[in-house]
């Protein structure tokens, strides 16, 4: 701990963040340009929500992160010690405990508070960029308002598969204005961006980018009226707690053929079945547990 | 240089800049809700809450604006010592500090380009008086409606109308501060 400044950045750094994610918050679904550093981890560890998360550290926070829904994989676990000795704050698994919550791709199952930031890990920021590579011109298609495009990626997905093909990072429109890339998260996800009561606020390291939603803006997933957007998850209920209504990870178990389904929200599913709840395989288990 | 223009900063600045910067960020991304900043002691006329937002924010490569009585030797040599950051005229400034009438005329201040909206001129407007009661306030950050006495609702509902372009305001009075992004839809009471 005193081998660092608190946080790990030092205060310029932050500073330059903390204005970034001001204007950020000003201009929602907007993507500001900010210096990103290297961070002491690779670009797609998370670096730019690392730096995000940094900046908006207090001692007094209660840090929780996520990886694609779960607390105890390797991206997880090893964020959340980074954390906990360079600025030496509390963490928790629990979603309702965490005052500071970052994620790679998913958002918690549990209505997010008040009080709260979800901080995204954010690969490719820019919602165009397959479809236009020059940063000159897509910086000049959000200037106009040109979305035209995007539309016509959506619709080329109806024409080949028949429906919206498009499962994750699927582009969503802030406040009527920008048209933003919500991280690769599942569709399934895209509503709870809406409206919700958190401050979330997106870092892409390598990209150099920091944008924002503010709490309780309205946020639109892209769609036609013949094709409305549909929050897709597997068809199935969680084999452990058998909730119907999460998110759900498909894992292989045997080579014959043989699967389960299990909710990518691990403190959702850990929650339910300290409760009671059971699956069709989670009896015995949480019987025992 | 005045001996008073070395004292009055953070004592810890990694913890109270962090605290005072997600103080700032509840206030910019919830319009309305008043906050309280302390943990810096400013010379006059320069609020407590404005001197912790510009510990917070300024450095070296922020060209600040002291308008008005804001433009005292005093004041000068304090964000000197503490800050570093350069001052300049208004329409070089990406923060300017001063009270409402001092910053007039307002199209001076950057809004930012098509292409780069984030490169806008931030307010900080030292207030007399600042309560959650008067102008109605609605857009991203409130649920519903919220309320902020404000100077005046005109250059606010003018400045909101050109969103994505437009400076952000930060409102002080004594400890407390308010933020107003360009985003918020500003009514008269």
């Amino acid at each position: 701990m005193k081998d660092y400044n608190f946080a790990y950045l030092d205060e310029a750094t932050k500073r330059m963040i903390r204005r970034a994610i001001l204007k950020a918050v000003a201009v929602p679904g907007y993507q500001v340009p900010f210096a990103s550093r290297e961070m002491p981890m690779p670009y797609g560890w998370g670096t730019g929500g690392v730096q995000v998360t940094a900046a908006c550290l207090t001692p007094e926070d209660r840090l929780k992160v996520i990886d694609q829904g779960a607390d105890d994989t390797t991206n997880a676990v090893s964020i959340r010690k980074f954390f906990q000795r360079t600025a030496g704050i509390d963490v928790t698994e629990r979603t309702h405990e965490a005052t500071i919550i970052q994620t790679r791709h998913r958002i918690p199952e549990a209505p997010l508070t008040e009080g709260q930031i979800l901080v995204y890990q954010v690969p490719i920021p820019e919602p165009l960029r397959f479809l236009e590579p020059r940063e000159t011109e897509t910086r000049r298609m959000h200037a106009l308002e040109e979305y035209g495009l995007m539309h016509v990626k959506l619709y080329e997905d109806i024409a080949r598969n028949g429906e919206i093909a498009t499962a994750y990072a699927y582009p969503v429109k802030v406040q009527g204005r920008y048209v933003m890339d919500p991280s690769p998260i599942p569709k399934f996800d895209n509503p709870k961006l809406s409206d919700c009561a958190a401050l979330q606020l997106f870092g892409a390291g390598r990209e150099q980018r920091i944008y924002a939603l503010p709490p309780h803006t309205q946020v639109v997933s892209l769609d036609f009226d013949d094709h409305p957007f549909v929050a897709a998850k597997a068809p199935h209920a969680c084999d452990l707690c058998g909730d119907a209504a999460s998110y759900l990870d498909e894992v292989i178990t045997d080579d014959a053929g043989g699967r389960m389904f299990v909710c990518s929200d691990t403190d959702h599913c850990a929650t339910r079945r300290a409760s009671g709840h059971a699956g069709r395989l989670g009896g015995s288990e949480g019987a025992a547990a | 240089m005045t001996p008073h223009a070395l004292t009055g900063g953070f004592a810890d600045t990694p913890l109270q800049a962090a605290r005072g910067f997600r103080a700032i960020l509840t206030a910019l991304s919830r319009p309305g809700t008043i906050v309280a900043l302390t943990g810096a002691t400013p010379p006059a006329p320069l609020s407590p809450a404005a001197g912790v937002a510009a510990l917070v924010l300024l450095d070296a490569t922020t060209p600040l604006h002291l308008a008005g009585a804001h433009d005292s030797p005093a004041l000068r040599d304090w964000i000197a010592f503490h800050t570093g950051a350069p001052l300049v005229g208004a329409e070089a400034a990406m923060f300017a500090i001063g009270t409402w009438d001092a910053l007039h005329p307002l199209d001076r201040f950057a809004i930012g380009t098509p292409d780069y909206p984030d490169r806008a001129a931030t307010l900080i407007v030292e207030t007399d008086r600042l309560e959650p009661s008067g102008a109605r306030l609605t857009g991203p950050g409130i649920k519903g409606a919220a309320h902020l006495s404000l100077p005046e609702t005109a250059p606010f509902r003018t400045n909101h109308a050109r969103f994505p372009l437009g400076f952000d305001t930060f409102l002080t009075c004594g400890d407390r501060l308010a933020g107003l992004p360009r985003s918020t839809c500003v009514e008269a009471a």
